[in-house]
This record gives C-alpha cells, sequence and structure tokens, in this order.
C-alpha cells in the first residue's frame, strides 16, 4: 500500500544543492500532484538532473525541504540508462519484479500489458543491448513503473527518440498518471512539456518560470511578434528564428518594431521560455535592467554555465 | 556544374542487408539553397540513406549521385557533415579541433577563433555545455564552405534559444547556396525546413511542405473533468489516445467514434486540425510497428 502524499503533493521546497563550488540549484521549489504528469524543462546544466535525483532519493539537499514517498514507493529512470545491456528485455523486468518482491502472478499479466502497450513484445527476448534507443527508453520506464510507485521520477526519458517511440512512451506515462502516481519528467521538447499539467522551467539551477504551460505564457512579459526577416538594433538582441521566420520579444516599454512589417502573434510555451531566456542574457533588455521572468521575478545574473552534475 | 543541377540525388535507391532491406526504391533530390528535413522513426532508413549519399555505403540497386557523379572522395570534399554523435575529439579543445579539421581538408591558415569560444579557450571539448559542443561541431562543418550540408539530429538535448541559434546557422548557410539536410524527431523544426521528406520502413511515405503533408486531417479533441475515465474508456475500445494537457486526443478516430467508445464518461467531444507529429505518426506508426512498408507511396523531389 502506497503512503498519501501530504496535502500539497510530493516535492521540494527552497532546495538548494551544491558541488563544490557550483550552486547546481538555488531555492528551487517544485510540487508534484498524484494524478498528474509535471515537466522539468531546461538546458545542458539547468540542473534538471539534481532536481529529479533529488525526487527520487539518490541524493540529498543541502537545504531546503523534500517531500517524497519511500525509496521503495518511488520509480526511478535515470538519463540514458535504467537496463542491464546484457539481459533481455523479459528479464530485465523479472529482475525489477524480483527486486520489488512483485508476486509472479501479478508481475506476469503486468509485464506483458506494459510491453504490449509500448509495442515491445515482440522483442521480450532480444537483449536490451541490443534494442534501438527508443525501445531501450521503453524499457527503461517499464521498468521504473513495474511496481506501480507513487511517484514515478523520469530523466529525459525522450530525448534523441524519434517521434513514434515517443507516443508509446507517452502513453506508459499517462498510463501511470490515470493510475494515479505522480509522474515528473524531464525534457528538453518543449511540445511535450506543452502536455504536461505543470512544468517548472530551470536555467543555472534557478526557477525561470513555473505554473501550469497557459500560466506561464500568461506570465510573459511583453509582447512577441513574427517578422520576415531580423529587425535592426536592440530588436535584433532579442530575436530568434521560429517556422522560417523571426520571432521578436518587445519588452513592456520597448516601443514599436522597428521595420514595420511584424505581426503580433499569440505566443505558446516555446516562445515564452525562449522569452524567459532571453531576459537573462545580457544586453536583451531595455535598460534599466529589470527583465521580468514569467513567475517570481528570480533576479537575473550572468553566471558562467557548467556541466549539469 | 549547371546552376540548377541537384547537389545530392537519389534514383530509386536500394540497400539491403541480407534478407532485410533499410532502404527501399527512395527518391531523393537536393539543390542549392534548399533546406529539406528528412523524418522518421528509428529504423526508417534515414541513417543508411545519408551514409550512402556520403559514400560510406554502396547502394545494393538504383543511383546515388553526389555533385553530380558518385559520392568520391574527391566529392565528399564538398560536404559538411555533423553526425548525432558530433564527431568532435573530447580530449581537445574546440580550438584545437578546428585546426585538426582545417588541416585535414588542407586549408593551412586557420580563422581567428568565433568570439562566442573565447570565454572557452583552454576548456576540453569533452568539458563543454553541450550547446556549445553542438556549435563547435557546426563550425568544424562549416569551415571549408561546403556546398552541402548533412546535419544528423544536430539539436537534440538543448534549450529552445540555443537550437533557434542553430537554426539561424543552417538558414544562413542555406541562404548562401548550400542545400541542406537535416534529421530531426522535433516535430517543431520541421517548419524550418523549405520541405520534408518522411520515410517509414525503408520507403518515402510523404513528402512536401509542412502544410501540405497535415493536409486537412483532423483528430478528436476529449474536454472531460475525469481525464482518467475517459483514458481507460478509449484505450479499451483499442484507441490510439494522447494526453494534453488536461484533454485527449486521438487521431484516426471520428468524433461519433469516440463519443461511443466514451460510454458513460462525462465528456465534450469535438473536433481539432491534426498536428504535424500526429500526422506524422499516422504515416508511419502502422509501417514501422509492424515492418512493413505503408501501401502509400510518394516521390520525394
Amino acid at each position: 500500500m502506497n503512503a498519501p502524499p501530504p496535502a500539497g503533493g510530493w516535492g521540494t521546497h527552497a532546495v538548494s544543492v551544491r558541488y563544490g563550488r557550483r550552486l547546481a540549484l538555488d531555492q528551487v521549489t517544485f510540487r508534484v500532484l498524484p494524478g498528474q504528469v509535471s515537466a522539468v524543462v531546461g538546458g545542458d546544466g539547468a540542473g534538471r538532473t539534481t532536481l529529479l535525483r533529488i525526487l527520487s532519493g539518490a541524493i540529498g539537499a543541502g537545504g531546503g525541504m523534500v517531500m517524497r514517498p519511500p525509496r521503495i514507493q518511488t520509480g526511478y529512470l535515470a538519463a540514458g540508462s535504467g537496463t542491464y545491456p546484457d539481459l533481455t528485455v523479459a528479464e530485465n523486468l523479472a529482475f525489477r519484479a524480483a527486486a520489488y518482491r512483485i508476486p509472479a502472478a501479478v508481475a506476469g499479466p503486468r509485464i506483458q500489458a506494459y510491453l504490449d502497450r509500448a509495442g515491445l513484445l515482440a522483442a521480450r527476448d532480444r537483449l536490451a543491448g541490443r534494442l534501438s534507443g527508443g525501445m531501450r527508453q521503453k524499457l527503461g520506464v517499464i521498468a521504473a513503473m513495474l511496481h506501480e510507485p507513487a511517484l514515478l521520477v523520469l530523466d529525459e526519458p525522450t530525448t534523441g527518440v524519434d517521434p513514434v517511440s515517443r507516443a508509446d512512451l507517452w502513453s506508459l506515462i499517462t498510463q501511470a498518471a490515470a493510475a494515479g502516481a505522480a509522474v515528473v519528467f524531464a525534457t528538453s521538447y518543449l511540445d511535450e512539456a506543452e502536455r504536461a499539467a505543470h512544468v517548472l522551467v530551470l536555467a543555472e539551477g534557478r526557477e525561470l518560470a513555473a505554473g501550469s504551460p497557459e500560466q506561464i505564457v500568461a506570465a510573459m512579459p511583453g509582447r512577441v511578434v513574427a517578422a520576415a526577416t531580423r529587425p535592426p538594433g536592440p530588436a535584433g538582441m532579442r530575436s530568434w528564428r521560429r517556422d522560417g521566420r523571426w520571432r521578436v520579444w518587445m519588452p513592456d516599454g520597448a516601443g514599436d518594431v522597428p521595420g514595420g512589417g511584424a505581426e503580433l502573434v499569440q505566443p505558446d510555451l516555446q516562445d515564452a521560455v525562449t522569452v524567459a531566456i532571453l531576459a537573462r542574457e545580457p544586453g536583451a533588455s531595455p535598460a534599466p535592467a529589470t527583465s521580468g521572468t514569467a513567475t517570481s521575478g528570480t533576479a537575473t545574473s550572468g553566471t558562467a554555465t557548467g556541466k549539469e552534475g | 556544374m549547371d546552376e540548377n543541377a541537384p547537389l545530392a540525388e537519389c534514383l530509386s535507391v536500394s540497400r539491403r542487408f541480407g534478407g532485410f532491406t533499410a532502404v527501399d526504391g527512395v527518391d531523393l533530390r537536393l539543390g542549392r539553397g534548399e533546406v529539406v528535413g528528412l523524418l522518421g522513426a528509428n529504423g526508417a532508413g534515414k541513417t543508411t540513406l545519408i551514409r550512402m549519399l556520403l559514400g560510406l555505403l554502396p547502394a545494393t540497386a538504383g543511383q546515388v549521385r553526389l555533385f553530380g557523379g558518385p559520392p568520391s572522395r574527391q566529392a565528399r570534399r564538398r560536404v559538411g557533415y555533423v553526425p548525432q554523435t558530433l564527431g568532435l575529439y573530447d580530449d581537445l579543445t574546440a580550438a584545437e579541433n578546428l585546426a585538426f579539421s582545417a588541416a585535414v581538408f588542407g586549408r593551412g591558415a586557420q580563422a581567428p577563433l568565433p568570439g562566442w569560444l573565447h570565454g572557452y579557450r583552454r576548456v576540453l571539448v569533452g568539458d563543454l555545455p553541450l550547446g556549445i559542443q553542438r556549435r563547435v561541431a557546426f563550425a568544424e562543418a562549416l569551415g571549408h564552405g561546403p556546398d552541402l550540408l548533412i546535419l544528423d539530429e544536430p539539436t537534440s538535448g538543448v534549450d529552445p534559444l540555443a537550437r533557434a541559434r542553430l537554426w539561424e546557422t543552417i538558414a544562413d548557410a542555406a541562404r548562401a547556396g548550400a542545400g541542406v539536410l537535416v534529421t530531426t524527431h522535433y516535430m517543431d523544426e520541421a517548419g524550418e525546413c523549405g520541405r520534408l521528406v518522411i520515410m517509414a520502413a525503408g520507403r518515402v511515405v510523404a513528402a512536401g511542405t509542412a502544410a501540405q503533408i497535415t493536409g486537412d486531417t483532423r483528430v478528436s479533441v476529449v474536454d472531460t473533468g475525469t481525464w482518467a475515465a475517459a483514458f481507460a474508456a478509449l484505450e479499451a475500445a483499442g484507441l490510439p489516445v494522447a494526453l494534453a494537457g488536461r484533454t485527449l486526443r486521438v487521431p484516426g478516430a471520428s468524433p461519433a467514434a469516440v463519443r461511443q467508445a466514451l460510454g458513460p464518461v462525462d465528456a465534450r467531444v469535438t473536433e481539432a486540425p491534426a498536428t504535424l507529429e500526429e500526422r506524422f505518426f499516422q504515416l508511419t506508426a502502422a509501417g514501422a510497428r509492424v515492418g512493413r512498408p505503408d501501401p502509400v507511396r510518394k516521390e520525394a523531389g
């Protein structure tokens, strides 16, 4: 029987983690609710892996509070691993079932159903080391959710995975949430994050934005316009390519887009997150530097990017 | 060579490995200044096709032409290639990697280090952030001014702004006249490609702009306060259902069929245009899953 989560769900409150001199996480608060899929997004070195490792219980926090179920009720898939390459698909899952003491009568049909859902039935006797990247990730997710954990933590389950396998993975993740698990996954694909109920955007260990995708978009400071060419001057610094055209972020008070021909667009999560990242870049915000971020107005700083620890 | 002649061309190209056909009668044309996106599930044949274009693997049948001739070593000098694994030496600095590549391509004088690399002058490539590593790999591939760029999943794992910056580089190369063939698993990037070629089980199953490929395909959208119950009901009915926020999307099933599958579940069912990803899934999933080619086949070039 799984322990009930605290009223606010699982998660972290003002958690910080330091690796040597580098602050990998800085006062990060994140809630993960049962029956809901939550996403953590950010680039390389943003702190996603550190946050997920804390939630899974793999490492402790240097400061702040962590609410998580006992490890036996947690399922964790680390980035790029989670399976034994020299065991077959079926052996990997049988081993996992035994480790979590799932009775054979329960494990057998459950494994069958998960493999079917993931399109892996035909590969059950193949060595995990001989699976394609997408198939291996599906096996890893199945292994992590086999004991029906209360909290399912998946680190980049879909990075480099083709869209067909991504759809299978998304189906597995949805099933876990539908069965009541709190599911959290890290991703660099924003169209995927847009399908989550709650999203946390991290950059260099800090919260850049948080909320439902709609809330993050609504909290975006200023406007986004689309133009055929990159505008000259400071607006050019706030531009990026999208769909073969240029998106330009116009912070409040930035005036009109120079050059004309620009049209206002309804921003989506990808635009809002790009704006949040852009707002931290030196020179992108109009003076004085009141670079607003999507939610908490976290102070910006130009610290050097480090590798994810 | 004629300005309008294709830079790279595949004419009914096939490649078999024993009894397995990895690429099956593919036609493809890539011209100057074109950015063509090659999409497909793993095992669809994209990498095999790229290896044939690069002359690393001979075709079993059909003809592969690079700059009007066979993909010889001489022709390859005009190609810039960024493999999935980036192909950089982890234990050299970025400048050393760029200098090595310049020497291999016979360019004696080294171009000055790009400004964005100055902060990383003494850092080994293996210790650079992934986004910077990708920019280094791009700089290396572009260093000899190639006429053809082949990029295998060039933006995997980087944040959206870094991804947009990489696409800026790709677009600049195309504007300068290079042809670009790029594979990606990220459907949002399809909008950066002038043309898309979708492969499944070794064949081209669709080609054209994103809008042409998506066409008027529609999906059913289920709005409900009890998504978990709706999900279970649709799953039980064998429908392909995907969660999107608090709504469910069901490609390939009419609202009436979805309504019926929902049974007593309280929900509002409407229709919406399919996304490219949903269309892609319809085009490729059936073929890729059971390993048989999709019956629909279109010309790619």
